[in-house]
C-alpha cells in the first residue's frame, strides 16, 4: 500500500542547511546519496528528533511538522518506527523485552496478532529470551526492525539498515526487508548509499547531495 | 557504656540512612536535570547544590538554623503545626541530608550523563512518554552512578559533624558518632572516644568499600 509523504521542510544545523520540497506517493522511499548529505537528517525530522526551522512534513493524512500551523507532534506520540543506524537496542534488556518495549504505550487490539506475524516473519522467536550482547549482527538488524515494527507504526524509517553487514549476510536480511514491505504493508523510507539495494527495495528514489534533493523518481539515475 | 556505644551507633546509622532516603528524590531529579536540560540559571543552580561541599559545615550549620528555628521562614511553619526541628532527631537529619545532597548529585549526574542519549531517543520513538523514557531507560542505565553517589552520601551523613552539631548539639538524645567523639575528648574520656572511633571506621570502611565495588562493577 502505497502513502503519500510530504517533505518540505529546511532544517538548518551549524553551516549545513537541508532543504527538501517533497511529495511523493510510494511504498519504500529511499533516500540515496554520499555520507554529509542529509539523509540521517531528514530520518530525524520524520520521527520528531529534530525540529526544522520551516515547513511541513505529512504522512497520509497525518501532519507531524508545520510551522505554519504551529503543530509539532513529539516523538512519542508520532508513532514512527526507527530503526537508526547504530540500531540503539537497549543494553539493559534481553530480545523480548526489547521487542515488546513500544508495545504497552500505544492501544491498538490488532497488535497481538501483528506482532506474532512479526516475529515469524523476522525469525525471531528462538532469539526472545538471548541477551543482546550475544545477538550477531544480522540477527541485532532483525530485533531492531521487530521493535520500531511492533506498535504498529504509520512509517518506517530505516537509516542504512545493511551497512556494517557482509555480503552474505546482506543476502540474508535483505530478503526481510522485502517481506516487511509486501506482506505487513508498512511504508518505509529508507536511507542508503547502496544502488543494489535501492534497486531492490525502492519505487521511488530521492537522491540527495549537500542537503538538497539533486534527483526524484522512480528508478535510480 | 556498651548500651550507650550501641545506642549511639544505632542513632547515627538510622539517621544517616533515613537522611540518604531524604535526600534521593531531590538528589536524582537534579542530576537529571543537570545533565540533561540547558536552562537559564543552571549555573546557579549547579553552584548551589555543591555550596556545602565547599562552606565550613559549620556555616551550613548556621544556615540551618536560620531556616528551622521557631522564628525562621520553615521552622516557623512547622512550629504553628506543632513540630519542633532544631534539637531533634529531625534535625540530624536534615543536615546529615544538606551536606549529603551535593555528593549524591555528583555522581549520579555523571551516571546520566553517560547514558547515550539515543537509547532515550528511540524509547521516544517507540512511544514511551519522558517519564517513562526516564524510569524504564535513564534511571536504570544511570543505576551504577546513582547507586554509588547514594553510597557517598550516606558516608559523608554518617561523618557529619559540624552541621549536625550546630542544629541538634550534642545531648545525650541527639549525640551522633561524631558528636560523641568530639564530646568524650573534650571531656577526657579518652577510651570511650577510642571505642567510638573504631565504630566509625569500620562502618565508614563498610561503606566507602560497597560504593567502590558499585562503581568498579
Amino acid at each position: 500500500m502505497s502513502v503519500a509523504i510530504t517533505l518540505d521542510f529546511v532544517l538548518r544545523q551549524g553551516d549545513f542547511t537541508l532543504e527538501l520540497r517533497e511529495r511523493v506517493d510510494a511504498r519504500v522511499v529511499a533516500l540515496f546519496g554520499p555520507s554529509g548529505s542529509g539523509k540521517t537528517s531528514v530520518l530525524e525530522a520524520i520521527a520528531g528528533l529534530r525540529t526544522p526551522d520551516r515547513g511541513v512534513i505529512r504522512i497520509g493524512p497525518r501532519i507531524l511538522y508545520s510551522s505554519e500551523d504551529r503543530v509539532h507532534v513529539p516523538p512519542h506520540e508520532r508513532n514512527v518506527g526507527y530503526v537508526p543506524q547504530d540500531l540503539a537496542l537497549f543494553p539493559h534488556m534481553n530480545v523480548r523485552r526489547n521487542i515488546l518495549y513500544g508495545v504497552g504505550s500505544s492501544q491498538d487490539d490488532g497488535q497481538a496478532t501483528t506482532l506474532d506475524q512479526i516475529l515469524s516473519l523476522l525469525e525471531l522467536h528462538p532469539l526472545l529470551n538471548r541477551q543482546v550482547g550475544d545477538l550477531s549482527g544480522g540477527e541485532r538488524q532483525r530485533v531492531a526492525m521487530a521493535r520500531a515494527l511492533s506498535t504498529s507504526p504509520l512509517l518506517l524509517v530505516l537509516d542504512e539498515p545493511l551497512t556494517g553487514l557482509d555480503q552474505g549476510l546482506r543476502a540474508r536480511v535483505l530478503p526481510y526487508l522485502e517481506r516487511i514491505r509486501d506482506e505487513l504493508s508498512t511504508p518505509m523510507v529508507y536511507v542508503s548509499h547502496d544502488a543494489s539495494e535501492v534497486r531492490a527495495l525502492a519505487d521511488w528514489v530521492v537522491e540527495l547531495d549537500g542537503g538538497r534533493a539533486i534527483r526524484s523518481g522512480p528508478e535510480l539515475g | 557504656m556498651t548500651g550507650v556505644v550501641l545506642e549511639i551507633a544505632w542513632r547515627t546509622v538510622s539517621m544517616a540512612v533515613l537522611a540518604t532516603l531524604v535526600m534521593l528524590p531531590p538528589g536524582i531529579a537534579l542530576a537529571w536535570v543537570l545533565a540533561r536540560r540547558r536552562f537559564p540559571g543552571r549555573a546557579l543552580l549547579e553552584t548551589l547544590v555543591s555550596l556545602p561541599l565547599v562552606m565550613p559545615p559549620v556555616a551550613t550549620g548556621l544556615m540551618l538554623i536560620w531556616l528551622f528555628g521557631r522564628r525562621g521562614p520553615v521552622g516557623g511553619l512547622l512550629a504553628r503545626l506543632g513540630t519542633d526541628v532544631l534539637f531533634t532527631w529531625r534535625a540530624i537529619v536534615i543536615a546529615m541530608a544538606v551536606m549529603g545532597l551535593p555528593l549524591l548529585v555528583r555522581a549520579a549526574r555523571a551516571g546520566f550523563e553517560q547514558v547515550d542519549r539515543r537509547y532515550e531517543e528511540i524509547a521516544a520513538t517507540l512511544g514511551a512518554s519522558p517519564i517513562r523514557v526516564f524510569l524504564t531507560i535513564s534511571l536504570p542505565l544511570a543505576k551504577r552512578g546513582v547507586l554509588a553517589g547514594a553510597l557517598l552520601g550516606f558516608s559523608r551523613a554518617l561523618g557529619e559533624f559540624g552541621a549536625t552539631i550546630m542544629v541538634a548539639g550534642a545531648l545525650p538524645s541527639t549525640r551522633t558518632i561524631a558528636v560523641a567523639i568530639y564530646s568524650y575528648t573534650e571531656t577526657g574520656q579518652d577510651a570511650a572516644a577510642a571505642i567510638m572511633l573504631a565504630v566509625s571506621a569500620s562502618i565508614a570502611f563498610g561503606a566507602l568499600f560497597l560504593s567502590n565495588r558499585i562503581a568498579a562493577s
